[in-house]
């Protein structure tokens, strides 16, 4: 299993069309990936979920923590680290 | 034939079908032993349905909205295969024997519950999006119309239990004839809305039982909704409705000319505005200036705030729409019933009392300061005034025009062009504010007199709840008595005052407003041409008495008998 620890720079956190970008990017590996807030504390969900992630509402400057298990694991924590990291960043 | 009688919330008469806005669903049938293959083929095919249904409103929105607009349609299709929502609608039906309806519904519920409890107004406002998706998905299941506004090919009676900021604002306009609304008063926000596109509009008509694209008659004059009318009536209508437009005409034609009266008195009558295209019907509409530009809708259905780019570039395009005229912009005024979801404000027991304008945006460098920038920028070349909102204490108004100061002496030193010294006035919409006007007058370089939230609350009553809502009465002596203070006090001190509230636009009031000294009338595009005629029959001389004789009136009921039989006497002579 790997797993990551991050902090939601974006405006608006994990939100709305942010959210739904996130789902997409994660479901595209086969591995199972879990999310949680950190900040907020509180449940670990599937972060192949936008009904999920609404629910821990992820808020600019709040710490997620991020696992993921199975075949594309590394490949999955990388492209989720560059999701917030950057791509975010970029994208309204 | 259906009478309905709600309040008259804009002028006109229009005859269309029935759209049902949002309506709720009928009764939804329950089954626990369905036949889940049938089932489940019946719900893939409304997933299918609503998909290219949303793909096809994003086609025809593209260009047209700001991408920040499009992100409820992203989240809808993400739900669709949600392992938390469609998949457990399908999970219900394999295992349960749901019809898929029962199933949607169920699932939607709980959905919109978990969403409905989270702390953060901006993740609990998603509650929205789920419950419209769920909407959408039966009624397709059960062979509901769920036509979109811009699927329609003939202008539409638009009917609703309320309507927000957010649902208006999605509104293909051109396709609505009139709006009717259960709930509200005169001055909500559909009331609002309606006027500034000059469609009519009745709202606070109570439960309707129609159906969906059943004739509708709306006379917004008369405050009055009929629903599948006989031919009779049906014929009347048609009649009033073409005599009424040809009223309208004849003032618009004489709109452009200015407001004299008849001891030749100029009276300013501008417009109130929230968006470009109501700047562009302000002008066609007549309007000498823009007395109040509500700067809310840049805030509105976006996710981020609006930056100083993007302010400038919007100030100064509706400022444009009335080149060589004054534009009087409201810094953000967000509270009360007005959130944004840029902005978080925590749940209040009394938001109408809370922190709200001008209490937030001066705690707020990131809200006030874009803004202030891009108004000093519009100004470099323009007439652009800045008026604060909400002010109730003297110390709010020394505070802003202290930072302000700051943030013009910083600009003027990078050398960027602003007006030489900004212009800097005050709404007058808190008792305390009209109590203390003769301080205020002395600070402030201009008055707006906002009579909605005055009435509201010197009144104590909420302008939202119909139920109270006629309490807040601009007629009322214990308002008129504040209105004249606050204009006296600036006529004392030497500084223009104007009036934009819904008494601005009332032609009842207008005679009483004239013989208290006010020059500058700010309304609704759509009032101005008959504000503008009943302008031109008066005399401000004629009106002077009517002053005192108003203020010794115990009720707001005696003050209109004076005012209606003095306007039946004056205007009707012409």
């Amino acid at each position: 299993m790997k797993e990551t620890t991050l902090t939601v720079k974006h405006k608006v956190g994990l939100h709305a069309r942010p959210a739904a970008k996130f789902v997409k990017a994660a479901k595209q590996f086969d591995s199972d990936i879990q999310i949680s807030n950190i900040t907020r504390g509180g449940d670990r969900v599937s972060a192949k979920s936008l009904v999920s992630l609404v629910k821990i509402a992820v808020a600019c400057g709040h710490q997620v923590h991020i696992t993921a298990d199975g075949s594309d694991e590394d490949q999955a924590i990388d492209a989720l680290t560059e999701f917030i990291v950057n791509t975010m960043e970029e994208q309204p | 034939m259906t009478r309905m009688q709600g309040i008259a919330a804009s002028n006109g008469i229009a005859i269309g079908p029935a759209f049902l806005y949002r309506v709720e669903l009928p009764e939804i049938p329950v089954s626990s032993d369905a036949d889940p293959t049938e089932e489940l083929e019946r719900f893939e095919q409304s997933v299918d349905a609503v998909r290219t249904h949303l793909e096809s409103i994003e086609e025809r929105k593209r260009g047209q909205m700001h991408a920040d607009n499009f992100e409820i349609l992203d989240v809808q299709k993400e739900l669709l295969s949600d392992e938390e929502y469609g998949d457990k609608i399908r999970t219900l039906i394999r295992h349960q024997g749901r019809n898929a309806e029962a199933a949607v519904q169920e699932v939607t519920k709980a959905v919109v519950t978990e969403f409905s409890m989270l702390e953060d107004e901006y993740f609990r406002q998603r509650a929205a999006d789920v419950a419209d998706l769920g909407n959408r998905l039966i009624r397709n299941l059960m062979d509901i119309a769920d036509v979109d506004l811009g699927d329609l090919t003939e202008p539409v009676v638009l009917l609703a239990h309320d309507l927000s900021p957010s649902d208006t604002i999605g509104f293909e306009l051109d396709k609505v004839a009139a709006m009717c609304t259960e709930a509200g008063s005169s001055t909500s926000h559909t009331a609002i809305v309606a006027r500034s596109i000059g469609i009519p509009a009745v709202v606070g008509i109570g439960t309707m039982d129609v159906r969906e694209g059943a004739t509708i008659i709306l006379d917004g004059n008369e405050g009055v909704a009929i629903a599948d009318p006989d031919d009779a009536t049906l014929a009347e209508y048609r009649e009033r409705k073409t005599r009424d437009e040809k009223r309208r005409e004849e003032l618009l034609a004489k709109a452009a000319s200015p407001a004299i009266t008849a001891d030749d008195v100029h009276i300013h009558c501008v417009a109130n505005v929230g968006s470009v295209d109501s700047a562009r019907t302000a002008a066609e509409y007549g309007a000498d200036g823009i007395g109040l530009l509500r700067s809310e809708f840049l805030y509105l259905e976006r996710p981020r705030l609006p930056d100083e780019e993007e302010q400038y570039t919007a100030f100064s395009q509706i400022a444009d729409c009335l080149p060589d005229t004054t534009v009087v912009v409201r810094t953000l005024d967000v509270g009360g019933d007005k959130s944004v979801p840029s902005i978080k404000m925590p749940k209040e027991e009394n938001p109408f009392l809370g922190h709200r304008a001008i209490r937030l945006t001066l705690e707020e460098p990131d809200l006030f300061e874009p803004q202030i920038r891009a108004l000093l920028r519009t100004a470099a070349d323009r007439d652009v005034r800045i008026m604060l909102p909400f002010v109730s204490t003297l110390s709010e108004l020394r505070t802003a025009r202290e930072r302000i100061a700051t943030i013009h002496t910083s600009m003027t030193a990078h050398g960027t062009a602003v007006c030489d010294s900004p212009k800097i006035g005050i709404m007058i919409e808190i008792p305390s504010a009209a109590v203390m006007a003769d301080a205020f007058a002395r600070e402030a370089d201009f008055f707006s007199i906002g009579t909605n939230d005055l009435c509201q609350y010197t009144m104590a009553a909420d302008r939202t709840n119909s139920k109270v809502a006629e309490l807040a009465n601009f007629l009322d002596p214990a308002v008129l008595f504040l209105i004249k203070r606050s204009i006296d006090a600036a006529e004392n001190a030497g500084i223009p005052v104007a009036m934009c509230g819904e008494m601005a636009g009332s032609v009842i009031a207008t005679p009483l407003l004239l013989g208290m000294g006010l020059r500058e009338f700010s309304m609704s595009p759509s009032q101005l041409p008959e504000i503008k005629d009943a302008v031109r029959g008066l005399s401000v001389n004629d009106c002077r008495p009517l002053v005192d004789e108003c203020l010794q009136c115990a009720t707001a009921s005696d003050v209109r008998e004076i005012l209606r039989s003095f306007l039946d006497s004056r205007l009707s002579r012409r």
